[in-house]
């Protein structure tokens, strides 16, 4: 097993469900093909124990061919997205199979290609280690986003998707001229090769800025989150899902993997701080904002706009410490992963979640969800417990991630990034327990005496990946360990 | 050596051009069409440093970027055309308000 299996998988069971008989059919190739690609997943990431796969697709060699990079962090990495679309994609088949009509089929057959194309991106992008390789990835990735977002029957979806769409256009064309300016620079894609020739100047900075302003539009790191709450909120469940919990993270990755890595010769201390205070005004913004929201998908979006800022502030925390201080940049680095993993796991469960309790009432403002608990208790508790690895508390995975980041912080004698981890933490918890307060009080006397049914296999789904979530605190420190081997500190810069 | 630099202004140029009105232009039809030009003066750009100064053969590697920038231009042009037909539908039967001018609610 090769690591370009990982794509292959997805892509031939996308043309697959295109072709198979209607219905049924096209359900189960999606279901199966996502199976195979975990399994794909695992079988690679215990391959990847001993040492870094590379592996040129088609025989050809970089710099000429393109080379699929699966070191430790990639296969974790590809891994989680693997286990997070399976478990997805079983809720998906519940959610779909509600509206069995000609109608429910129709919208079954254009989610399944795009879900495996969706996949097929997102393997690619983990696996790649090639600045354009990555940027053609991130495109796939988009078209079938937004594809996906289409698909929801609500009315603000085509808007919103086009929205993101453009929001899209606009990073893509920004990242590509960094890319052709990157290559101009150094004479070289390839992330490693682009590391060691890069040095400053203001070709190499006009690069590292299009490159990250692209990237940035795409995490939707505050101020460029415009894009997300109303594409997030307005997709169907599954796809909500997905996109707040990996295509995000995905785009961080890519960029964490350029900023610590292929930039990092060059980077200064001041333009490290930069992007922290971005990602600290991205933690306040989206936390104030999602305690402000009256819909339970729009303050679930919100959360990932404050989310997403962590992953900014572990940027300083990493670069700027000195030298002698390798372990405490490498701890820093492996919890900063190793949170980036559990909430996709959480940010997914919140969204599942959400969507059942949404299909049992009708609609998701949050006054309405009062008394939701002795109606739904398995995605009540699957919300607060992702809740839980969303706000840091032990035992979950995010507690794990963030402890490390606050060691971090504290070591590194960076005290204003502990004040923002701490400030994060309560707005986080503030938000959560809103919800949470609403599902477990007593139902208001006029609350409707009829829920529409929801589908267990939903409710069961979305517990499972809270408790993901949340069981991450307890299986740390295999994964932590292989995530500071695969630290781009260790290449000796 | 003097023909490539009138590339490089060309691209220069039209790259101007395309982000002029992709900031002026509120019209998605438009805002695409800008969104194109700009792609257009980014691909002329990398062809025309690919020439370098014409004394070696070009460099093939922006070639390749551009071929492959040019498909992926195309699906995008291809996906937001539909989306802003299926808006346009979507405005004549339920009359909901222009995209872009809702902000995100606060």
């Amino acid at each position: 097993v090769t690591a370009g299996w990982m794509i292959a998988v997805p892509v031939v069971g996308a043309l697959a469900s295109l072709v198979v008989p209607r219905g049924r059919w096209t359900r189960g190739v999606g279901v199966a093909a996502v199976a195979l690609s975990a399994s794909v997943a695992a079988v690679l990431a215990m391959g990847v124990y001993e040492a870094t796969v590379r592996h040129p697709v088609g025989g050809w060699e970089a710099p000429l061919g393109i080379e699929l990079h699966a070191d430790g962090l990639a296969v974790l990495a590809a891994l989680v997205a693997c286990v997070v679309m399976l478990v997805v994609s079983i809720y998906a088949s519940a959610y779909f199979s509600r509206d069995p009509g000609s109608h429910g089929w129709r919208v079954e057959e254009a989610f399944w290609p795009s879900w495996l194309i969706l996949l097929a991106a997102l393997m690619a992008l983990l696996l790649s280690a090639d600045a354009f390789n990555i940027y053609v990835a991130l495109e796939l990735m988009t078209l079938a986003a937004v594809g996906l977002v289409v698909l929801s029957p609500s009315r603000g979806a085509t808007a919103a998707a086009t929205r993101y769409l453009f929001a899209a256009m606009l990073g893509s064309l920004a990242y590509m001229l960094g890319v052709a300016l990157l290559y101009g620079a150094t004479g070289a894609l390839e992330l490693d090769a682009v590391g060691a020739a890069l040095e400053g100047g203001v070709l190499a900075w006009a690069a590292i800025a299009l490159t990250t302003a692209g990237l940035l539009l795409k995490c939707a790191l505050f101020p460029l989150h415009f894009w997300l709450p109303r594409a997030h909120a307005n997709a169907p469940p599954p796809v909500s899902a997905a996109l707040s919990g990996l295509v995000v993270a995905a785009a961080i990755y890519v960029l964490l993997r350029l900023w610590l890595h292929a930039f990092a010769p060059v980077v200064t201390p001041a333009a490290a701080q930069l992007m922290g205070a971005l990602g600290a005004a991205a933690i306040v913004w989206g936390g104030i904002q999602a305690i402000r929201q009256q819909s339970l998908k729009l303050l679930v979006a919100y959360s990932t706009v404050s989310q997403v800022g962590y992953f900014f502030v572990l940027i300083p925390l990493v670069l700027v410490p000195a030298h002698a201080m390798l372990e405490t940049r490498a701890a820093a680095w492996s919890g900063g992963m190793y949170l980036m993993g559990a909430h996709a796991f959480a940010k997914a469960a919140l969204f599942l979640a959400a969507g059942a309790i949404a299909m049992a009432l009708g609609h998701d403002r949050i006054v309405g969800v009062r008394g939701i608990a002795t109606h739904l208790p398995i995605s009540t508790y699957a919300f607060g417990i992702a809740g839980l690895t969303l706000i840091g508390l032990p035992p979950s995975g995010g507690f794990v991630g963030k402890w490390l980041l606050l060691a971090a912080a504290v070591e590194s004698r960076q005290w204003w990034w502990v004040a923002t981890l701490v400030v994060g933490g309560m707005l986080t918890a503030g938000y959560v327990f809103l919800v949470l307060g609403q599902e477990m009080s007593e139902a208001r006397s006029d609350a409707p005496a009829h829920f529409t049914p929801v589908p267990l296999t939903m409710e069961v789904t979305a517990m499972a990946l809270a408790l993901a979530s949340l069981t991450m605190g307890f299986a740390a420190a295999e994964p932590l360990r292989i995530l500071q081997e695969a630290t781009p500190l260790a290449l000796g810069r | 050596m003097i023909s490539t630099r009138i590339y490089l202004v060309a691209a220069v140029v039209v790259l101007c051009i395309g982000l002029f009105s992709l900031l002026r232009q509120s019209d998605l039809v438009r805002r695409l069409l800008a969104f194109n030009t700009v792609t257009s003066a980014i691909f002329l750009f990398l062809v025309a440093a690919a020439h370098g100064d014409g004394s070696v053969a070009p460099d093939p590697v922006p070639h390749a970027m551009v071929l492959t920038g040019i498909v992926v231009a195309i699906s995008m042009t291809a996906l937001a055309l539909a989306l802003i037909r299926r808006l346009q539908e979507q405005g004549e039967e339920t009359a909901v308000a222009e995209p872009g001018t809702r902000e995100d609610e606060r």
